[in-house]
């Protein structure tokens, strides 16, 4: 069992990895306001589907590294990650059953509320973030979320995480 | 706390190292593309490249030569003015790595930190002119602000007539503003701003943009002034990081980039004669 568990954590790990390389690999400029929030989507999903072992400290610590990588400031991802995780976690057995429309439209109230969140606190220390294009990037993330939740149940399944 | 104080600089730097990896994987398509495109050329474009690297530098040579004279007559004069002058700066080469920080920031990411001796506030220039400075650092990479970044401002001066401003970024890369200029300055497009030196962060008389409109309003104090950096900020590889009265006091300045085009000549002399 312990070996089994050890190996479904390097597959989340893994995950979290690919989602971060996602996030800093370069695309054109015009793109760029719309690239989804991979390492959130990726913490999500696994909080939904296994949240007795990736939950609020996951996040945290996830949310702390994409502020080393993108050079925010520190614990400005990992609090709205937290948050969004917090939500997550208090939800998760309606989110799950719920039509994969429907999951659509969840996650895309929560990248939106992490994102007005983001923009809340980047307001706070004296910057403003664009215009209403700031917000595809939640759109393109609730876009994108059938086929990052069909990729990982297909990697939790071939590795039988749980 | 952080965007302020820098307080949790060290949780920073060692949380960086651990996503040091990640950006070095990402960066690999580009080195590889770079790599191939240095060693798959034609002969043909190699020996255009040597001729036309050597013309350049015959000229650089020639005008290094004037500006030595001139760097020791300036000494000279300073001295007797007993003003003190710092003139030899000691420059090492980065390079940008190819990864995408912030999008709402205008930040690059290069591959030396802490462990080069890169420090927080060093200036940052490229071949033409200055591209800003470093936020953070880490032991192995730095983050750099670009003057274009609209949180950053630099003190300039008109090369032609030395009146002093300073320059805001915009956020667009290929515009800087100047917001403080009087409505009767002596100003023209096309005129040379270089650094002034005050504040003590930039080394005095790099260039950094030249100006390209000029609106007065009749019914305001300041005219707008708009400039585009010398510098290419979008298109950088390499950078020069600047060390202030490096050990090298009295060296020439950019002794490094001197001694490698010197090589090269001798070199391409060489493959000439054969």
């Amino acid at each position: 069992m312990s070996i089994i568990r050890h190996q479904s954590g390097w597959v989340i790990l893994a995950t979290i990895v690919a989602a971060f390389i996602l996030l800093i690999v370069p695309i054109p400029e015009t793109l760029e306001y719309a690239r989804p929030e991979f390492a959130l989507l990726a913490v999500i999903y696994w909080c939904l589907a296994i949240p007795e072992r990736v939950g609020i400290f996951s996040a945290w610590m996830v949310g702390l590294l994409q502020d080393a990588l993108q050079g925010t400031m520190i614990g400005l991802h990992a609090l709205t990650f937290t948050l969004i995780v917090y939500i997550v976690v208090k939800f998760y057995h309606r989110i799950r059953v719920s039509p994969i429309w429907s999951q659509c439209l969840t996650i895309l109230f929560l990248l939106g509320l992490h994102q007005l969140l983001f923009r809340w606190i980047y307001g706070f220390t004296g910057r403003s973030v664009g215009d209403l294009y700031y917000w595809s990037a939640s759109l393109s993330g609730a876009i994108l979320w059938p086929f990052l939740f069909a990729s990982l149940r297909f990697l939790r399944r071939q590795f039988s995480v749980s | 706390m952080d965007h302020k104080r820098n307080a949790f600089d060290f949780l920073r730097s060692s949380l960086s190292l651990g996503v040091y990896p990640i950006q070095q994987i990402v960066n690999i398509p580009s080195a590889a593309s770079d790599y191939l495109s240095e060693n798959l050329v034609s002969r043909g474009t190699l020996v255009d490249r040597i001729q036309e690297l050597q013309r350049e530098n015959t000229l650089s040579k020639a005008r290094l030569l004037k500006l030595e004279a001139l760097e020791h007559e300036n000494i000279r004069l300073r001295a007797l003015l007993d003003s003190s002058f710092e003139v030899g700066e000691r420059v090492s080469i980065a390079e940008i790595i190819r990864v995408d920080m912030d999008p709402y920031k205008h930040h690059v990411l290069i591959n030396k930190g802490s462990w080069d001796n890169v420090f927080r506030l060093q200036p940052i220039l490229d071949a033409n002119g200055v591209l800003g400075q470093v936020v953070h650092t880490s032991p192995k990479t730095s983050q750099v602000i670009l003057i274009s970044d609209p949180d950053h401002a630099i003190p300039v001066q008109l090369n032609r007539s030395g009146f002093r401003s300073i320059a805001l970024g915009t956020g667009t890369t290929g515009r800087l503003e100047l917001p403080y200029i009087p409505n009767n300055t002596d100003i023209k497009i096309g005129d040379l701003l270089i650094t002034s030196g005050l504040g003590g962060r930039f080394p005095s008389g790099y260039p950094v943009a030249t100006v390209t409109e000029i609106i007065t309003n009749p019914g305001k104090p300041f005219a707008t002034v708009s400039a585009e950096p010398t510098a290419k900020l979008d298109q950088i590889k390499e950078i020069l990081l600047v060390w202030r009265g490096g050990p090298e006091k009295n060296s020439p300045q950019f002794n490094y980039d001197y001694q490698n085009s010197s090589n090269q000549t001798d070199n391409g002399k060489q493959s000439g004669g054969k």
